[in-house]
């Protein structure tokens, strides 16, 4: 602030610790007990949810040994990766070089052995691919990380057998071209492979194509993440049209022969201006519905067809009211004529829809993952340049995905990172380079935003937990979760107080998973709050986000549970990640926020003798108001955990200021 | 008697199987009771009135240790051994005066009842407000007396000659009669209470006000159509109290009525506080000290008013005042209802270890029936007698209750 400041070349920013520090006594010692992976608790992750309305196969279906999604389950993604050696707070060790060596680590460690051994080109992979392609070999299994562990340019395993197809040139230098061109072949031959699958299954019930199509989708995004390898998804592809379609093969390598041409001639980049009609793609993620002209417009260019509700509650006009139920179907029927959306990007829109993913950190890794996919099929158009015309296609997901579900503000910073990434890249790269380099950025963002800032916060978190304790957390928040768990863990005995409210229940799941593990719960409604917190002695909230003046905008009803905590003298602590904090600042809950569904207000769950709003409810006096979010005045909150330390809820802005620029540039 | 027996066993059955609802109910069936024991006590020479209260005094002390929750049950006991004080305190003062009215002429007078007048009054003006008119009863005592009851003094005077034994009679009866009587007024007052309340609506709610309310109570509802019924137009948002789910049931009704009715979920109170005007709710009932005990979830919502600055206003029926002080009555007065409301029994069952049936069970689920709101959050009373602050509840219970009922349980020593 003051100019005698020390120059910032002193201190390494990315090292400097703000807030109160654990001792490094015994979480340090203790290694991690490594939890083994529990199969019955993969079917409680949202992915499993087998009553989705979408046709999104439950992983089980597809086959036994295929890992699902895993990291839509905090659980899993914290027992996956409890190997990490994270050993000290020593700034030194916990920089990023850190998390490199990791990743290049577990790397070597998993997946190498049998790749190499596995030689030949992609035609004899797509013959043994049923057989071979399934068959991961049991470290990967339970590595939940592994989605994140690619961090596909630094792998030497994968590009040395990229290599084999050129058949040679080990040479550092020349690697990371030769294996873009291929994976860039291949991503011309996926997309004439769904094509192909889309013309053969045209016959067909829409149905049954719909079914394939979001397993070949699964397999995808399975396979690569699994594997990061270009050559193993091409397996798939040519596995799929084999199954599907018979025609496509020749059709396939043909244009495999074409694209590897066409991407060395598209290499050419224009000069970045900001162009100005790519902004103008995007509604803006917080819109005033009750401007009705920018409505109309918003509207005109929608993906989404969406009614609106009967009766909108007056004080929210400036929100979008939209019944849910009408979504769904009429994006279903849309599949195929959606050229603009990626399948990968359509999966995970249709999956906000449903409700399947939920939580903040799951629908931003879920869509980063989306865009990540969608970029290494992406290939620019003849006549156009990357950086402008990546930008608009990206723009055009996120507006799908807007009207899908609101943004969280999550997401909102993991866009906002990835157009800084685009827009920052050099323009001297080749189309390939650029793609790998998106894509491992971006991993290196979900590793080290998310999951490894979790990490840190559970490591504080714990040195809060003292035996003997009641603590009391609401909802399901995925960072509780993990500090329960390992908490539990080290053996510290606690019991834990789960309140819940309607008309999610979330804390049902979350209840599940904690008995399921052995922890002592009490499961309370809200309503109940001002009688349970006699016994409590800390309260751990989630958050969605945390503003600039220190308040936390979280699941609606977080607020109640921290005043009456505050009333009874009993520490509150939340626990976010610090990518989620934003410099926006809110008072009330009403500005802004986002209304579900009203239709669960009048159902209620599991008692169906109360349905005294059921014929009343075209009546034009009744609004059912559904909040998702509301705002808890920073008074309310003690200590914030976050992967700087941990804070008062006064320095969010702090880090705001100090670590937005930061994070946004490391990217 | 084997009648109130049978009837008060079926009453106390009632109690503990929890099958009356509401302290409305259970504070009329309560003085419906008491009235049949009363008329059905046959009663001794002397002392009638002592006797009276020693057998509702046992009846009182059944009923309430059936449900000690339900101190409705309690008030109005309470209630009616007042009753019979004040009448017997009555009858005496009305037949000293008029013996003493004699005395004047004659001086001739016994001393201990004048004496036990004397006590009477003292009584009297411990129990009742130091009003003018009690001072005034004070001060001259023969005519205010005589002025007060004219027509049992005359009757008294009238008998001069009659035996003492035909007095006591008509003494007995006139008793017991008199109870009776002021028993009904009871009942009456309980059954019009929503009425007297609700005809309070329109002095508190102005046009365009935007009301909360939680979970259902029949005093609200009167409290608002009545409101409504006097042409205001405001809005009402109705947090709808799981687990019982009362708020669609008033939601329904306000709709009915043509108020625009918002229904949000309990969770979602702190979020829309800060746009009320003010929070209605009904109440279980009201301590000695101001504080409430209200149904589960209200002192979330007067906690999030008072943060707001929202006045948080009680409606309460005077028979819902319970002259008791609280200790500890989150959990001391308070009723843990089945938790399939909130979990079903077999939601659980396939992650829970029953085989081993060690230890203490891992997953406990809480689903309590009231909530204490303390009188700090209190802003208002409206009773049926008018509004209160809560600074004020214990100048009401010395109006409603004596002092020597406050302890039901007798000791076993006599």
């Amino acid at each position: 602030m003051d100019l005698r400041r020390a120059p910032r070349t002193v201190i390494d920013p990315k090292v400097r610790h703000v807030g109160f520090f654990a001792p490094p006594d015994r979480s340090q010692s203790v290694p991690l007990p490594q939890s083994s992976d529990s199969p019955p608790l993969s079917d409680l992750s949202p992915s499993g949810n087998s009553l989705s309305p979408v046709m999104i196969p439950p992983p089980r279906t597809i086959s036994a040994g295929l890992p699902p999604n895993r990291l839509l389950s905090p659980l899993h993604r914290f027992s996956g990766d409890s190997v990490i050696p994270v050993g000290s707070y020593n700034p030194s060790e916990f920089a990023s070089p850190s998390v490199a060596d990791f990743f290049e680590d577990n790397n070597a460690r998993s997946p190498g052995p049998r790749r190499s051994r596995g030689g030949g080109g992609s035609g004899k992979f797509a013959s043994s691919l049923p057989a071979g392609g399934f068959e991961l070999p049991p470290e990967v299994k339970p590595k939940s990380l592994t989605t994140v562990s690619v961090v596909s340019n630094l792998q030497p395993n994968v590009t040395a057998k990229v290599g084999e197809q050129s058949s040679e040139s080990q040479d550092v230098n020349s690697k990371q071209p030769l294996k873009e061109k291929t994976s860039k072949a291949e991503r011309r031959a996926l997309q004439e492979a769904q094509r192909a699958a889309k013309a053969a299954a045209k016959g067909e019930s829409s149905f049954v194509y719909l079914f394939d199509s979001m397993i070949f989708g699964f397999f995808l995004s399975v396979l690569r993440n699994i594997e990061g390898s270009p050559s193993i998804v091409i397996l798939s592809i040519h596995f799929t049209v084999v199954a599907t379609v018979k025609t496509g093969k020749a059709n396939n390598v043909q244009k495999k022969d074409n694209s590897s041409s066409i991407a060395a001639s598209s290499e050419k980049r224009a000069g970045d201006h900001k162009d100005k009609d790519r902004k103008k793609d995007v509604p803006h993620p917080r819109m005033q519905f009750d401007d009705t002209t920018r409505v109309e417009k918003a509207k005109k260019r929608a993906v989404v067809k969406q009614t609106e509700v009967r009766n909108r509650v007056e004080l929210f006009r400036h929100l979008p009211q939209y019944e849910h139920g009408t979504k769904l179907p009429h994006l279903e029927t849309n599949f195929f004529s959606l050229n603009s959306v990626h399948p990968a990007v359509y999966k995970v829109g249709l999956r906000y829809l449903t409700g399947d993913i939920s939580g903040g950190n799951a629908r931003c890794i879920a869509m980063l993952q989306a865009f990540q996919e969608s970029i290494m099929d992406y290939s620019t158009p003849p006549g156009k340049a990357l950086d402008r015309d990546l930008p608009a296609k990206i723009n055009s997901y996120i507006s799908f995905l807007i009207e899908c579900r609101p943004l969280s503000v999550s997401m909102g910073n993991a866009i906002k990172f990835v157009k800084t990434l685009i827009a920052s890249l050099p323009l001297t790269l080749s189309e390939s380079e650029v793609k790998a380099t998106l894509s491992s950025e971006i991993n290196h963002f979900i590793n080290e935003k998310i999951i490894l800032a979790d990490k840190v916060i559970v490591r504080h978190a714990v040195t809060k937990v003292r035996d003997g304790d009641v603590l009391l957390t609401y909802g399901s928040s995925s960072a509780v979760e993990m500090i329960l768990l390992h908490s539990h863990e080290l053996g510290k005995r606690f019991r834990v107080v789960i309140v819940d409210s309607r008309p999610k229940l979330e804390g049902r799941l979350l209840l599940r998973r904690l008995v399921g593990k052995g922890i002592s719960c009490t499961y309370v409604n809200i309503n109940a709050i001002s009688y349970i917190m006699h016994e409590v002695t800390r309260v751990f909230l989630g958050a969605s986000s945390v503003l600039a003046n220190g308040t936390v905008y979280s699941r609606v009803g977080t607020a109640c549970v921290a005043m009456v905590a505050n009333a009874c003298g009993v520490p509150v602590i939340v626990c976010c990640e610090a990518y989620k904090f934003h410099e926006r600042v809110q008072l009330d809950s009403i500005c802004c926020n986002e209304l579900g569904d009203a239709d669960a207000i009048s159902k209620v769950h599991g008692r169906e003798e109360i349905d005294h709003l059921k014929d009343i409810a075209d009546n034009e006096n009744l609004q059912l108001l559904n909040l998702t979010y509301d705002v808890t005045p920073s008074d309310y909150v003690s200590m914030i955990i976050t992967d700087y330390g941990m804070i008062p809820p006064t320095s969010v802005p702090v880090i705001v200021r100090e670590f937005r620029r930061e994070q946004i540039s490391s990217g | 008697m084997p009648d109130t027996h049978a009837l008060v066993n079926d009453f106390l059955n009632k109690l503990k199987k929890r099958k009356i609802e509401g302290s409305k109910a259970t504070a009329k069936l309560t003085a419906e009771l008491l009235r049949s024991v009363i008329s059905q006590q046959r009663l001794p020479h002397t002392n009638q009135a002592g006797a009276l209260i020693h057998a509702i005094k046992a009846i009182g002390e059944q009923l309430t240790a059936a449900n000690s929750v339900e101190v409705a049950v309690g008030n109005i006991v309470r209630r009616v051994l007042h009753i019979i004080r004040e009448e017997d305190v009555s009858l005496t003062t009305a037949s000293i005066g008029g013996l003493s009215l004699q005395g004047l002429s004659d001086d001739e007078e016994d001393n201990p009842l004048v004496s036990a007048a004397a006590a009477a009054a003292a009584a009297r003006t411990t129990l009742r407000p130091p009003s003018l008119q009690t001072l005034l009863e004070d001060m001259p005592p023969h005519s205010a007396a005589a002025a007060a009851i004219p027509h049992s003094s005359s009757s008294a005077g009238d008998s001069e000659d009659k035996t003492k034994s035909t007095d006591k009679n008509s003494r007995s009866r006139k008793l017991k009669h008199n109870v009776i009587e002021t028993v009904n007024e009871l009942i009456q007052e309980i059954a019009t209470c929503h009425e007297q309340i609700a005809e309070q609506a329109v002095e508190h709610i102005h046009q365009n006000e935007v009301i909360l309310t939680l979970g259902s109570s029949g005093t609200v509802i009167k409290f608002l159509c009545a409101a409504k019924e006097k042409k205001r137009s405001f809005r009402v948002f109705v947090a709808e109290g799981a687990p019982r789910y009362q708020g669609h049931t008033l939601a329904k009704e306000l709709v009915s009525r043509g108020l625009q009715t918002t229904v949000i979920t309990d969770s979602a109170v702190f979020a829309m506080i800060s746009r009320v005007n003010m929070v209605i709710v009904g109440a279980h009932a009201v301590m000695a000290n101001g504080g409430v005990i209200a149904p589960v979830g209200l002192n979330m919502v007067a906690l999030a008013a008072q943060r707001h600055a929202v006045p948080f206003v009680v409606l309460a029926g005077i028979h819902k005042l319970c002259p008791l002080y609280p200790h500890n009555p989150e959990v001391l007065l308070n009723e843990l209802k089945s938790p399939s409301e909130l979990l079903d029994f077999g939601e659980l069952s396939d992650c829970m270890d029953f085989s081993t049936g060690t230890g203490p069970p891992l997953l406990h689920v809480a689903n309590p029936a009231f909530d204490y709101v303390p009188p700090k959050l209190v802003s208002l009373f409206i009773t049926d007698t008018g509004g209160h602050n809560p600074s004020y509840m214990y100048r009401l219970i010395a109006d409603y209750y004596s002092a020597d009922d406050l302890v039901l349980q007798q000791r076993p020593t006599c």
